[in-house]
């Protein structure tokens, strides 16, 4: 059995604490991975899955970004970008040897520990399967004390596969059933086309004895959950972690408001059961 | 002594019969037929009569649009347990799409105008075939539309 760290709290959350890009790797034409090592004399970094990090590009500007690797790594920080805004873009062209500042780590995890004995379903579309990766880590070390294993993951097309060859890796698990879809295909594909949804009645799950684990942008999960409901999948069996612009990650500054909740401290992973609500309300 | 088998246990297996009943099903298994395609081998084209429609048992088939001089735009894939087509109930009677095996692929097909002539027959089959296609079509249109808002996007892009 691995142990998994508790969650997690920033000791100093107001303070970035220096770390050096170790490695950059391109994913996909706007998205990257960053490893990063805590500079001499730093204590190992740890998270738990579903954690998020504030990442300080110095003199352009912070970020919050989900943080993307192993949980029992605590050498290496790992985090998935997609460069949209001035901050991340200006992040995409950082070298190796830089230094990057972060805040964290915050935010509530994915309850890998308290699904254990369940059939686990992971539902992500585009780079939600990031968020979702120190989850799958987790779940995949300790196999034996989880039922069945459904990773489904939506991407627009074929190249706008996140972590393919990882994909690929794990499906070729036998205890571990793995299937991709994607909005439009040419020719050369052999795989699936159609929505994530579709997957979601031929993963085999127990309805009655399963967790599920959504990340993607709101209107697939939406979609999902509606999905997952349709198969027998209660509300309070479902995971969704939201976004919301998180600004200083500790429930002071309010840009995260969600109803009565603060994203970046109550979330980002939320039963949804207990967001049902507002999660409907259009205007949140 | 050889058992020749017919194919209402294969129909029985299938997720678009499921609870249907057994008279209505062996009256469909009347104008069924097994049929296997051969990777990369076409089902239909677009533009064929639709003179059948087939429930797919194993492998896996992509509904394309052909375009010329370049590979063809997959709009959708089909696997076991799917139902492929339904341009056999709507005139002019003609497939919208190229339906093509991308692996081996066994479906039974059903008979458009063997069908047709019995629900004619007997319209209280027509109205429960007509039950079991109408969820299908609105599945596979609200997908659709989901396809074209770019779910996996973000809002602001």
């Amino acid at each position: 059995m691995t142990p998994l760290p508790a969650i997690a709290d920033a000791a100093e959350p107001m303070v970035p604490i220096p770390f050096r890009i170790e490695r950059t790797v391109k994913n996909l034409s706007d998205t990257f991975t960053v490893d990063l090592r805590p500079e001499e004399g730093r204590k190992p970094f740890h998270f738990a899955p579903g954690q998020f990090n504030m990442l300080y590009q110095f003199g352009v500007g912070e970020v919050p970004i989900s943080i993307s690797g192993d949980p029992q790594d605590p050498e290496t920080l790992v985090h998935t970008i997609r460069a949209v805004g001035a901050v991340t873009q200006a992040m995409a062209g950082m070298k190796r040897g830089a230094v990057m500042g972060v805040r964290g780590p915050f935010g509530s995890a994915w309850p890998v520990e308290a699904v254990e004995g369940s059939d686990v379903v992971l539902v992500a579309g585009g780079v939600g399967l990031a968020p979702l990766r120190p989850a799958i880590y987790h779940i995949l070390a300790n196999r034996a004390r989880y039922g069945r294993l459904v990773i489904l993951y939506g991407a627009r097309t074929p190249r706008d596969i996140l972590f393919r060859a990882e994909l690929e890796k794990w499906s070729s698990r036998l205890d571990t059933f793995v299937d991709v879809t994607v909005d439009r295909a040419s020719g050369g594909w052999h795989g699936n086309v159609g929505v994530v949804t579709k997957l979601i009645g031929r993963g085999g799950f127990d309805p009655d004895n399963t967790a599920a684990m959504i990340c993607g942008p709101e209107t697939m999960m939406r979609f999902t959950i509606q999905a997952l409901n349709d198969r027998g999948v209660s509300n309070e069996r479902i995971h969704v972690s939201m976004e919301r612009n998180m600004k200083c990650a500790v429930g002071f500054c309010g840009h995260c408001q969600f109803g009565g909740q603060f994203v970046c401290r109550d979330g980002p992973v939320f039963r949804f059961d207990r967001i049902e609500e507002m999660f409907l309300v259009r205007e949140l | 002594m050889v058992h020749i088998e017919g194919l209402e246990r294969v129909l029985q297996e299938h997720a678009f019969f499921a609870g249907m009943d057994d008279g209505y099903r062996d009256l469909v298994a009347g104008c069924a037929a097994n049929e296997v395609f051969h990777a990369g081998t076409y089902v239909y084209r677009e533009g064929d009569p639709a003179d059948k429609f087939y429930l797919i048992r194993h492998g896996q088939v992509a509904l394309e649009v052909y375009v010329p001089g370049k590979s063809p735009i997959i709009v959708e894939t089909l696997k076991s347990d799917d139902l492929m087509g339904w341009s056999w109930l709507v005139p002019p009677f003609r497939a919208s799409f190229d339906a093509r095996a991308l692996e081996l692929s066994r479906l039974v097909s059903i008979d458009a105008a063997c069908l047709r002539g019995k629900m004619d027959q007997d319209s209280s089959l027509g109205y429960e075939l007509h039950k079991r296609f109408a969820p299908i079509v609105a599945a596979r249109l609200a997908a659709a539309r989901r396809q074209l808002i770019d779910l996996y996007g973000h809002p602001e892009e």
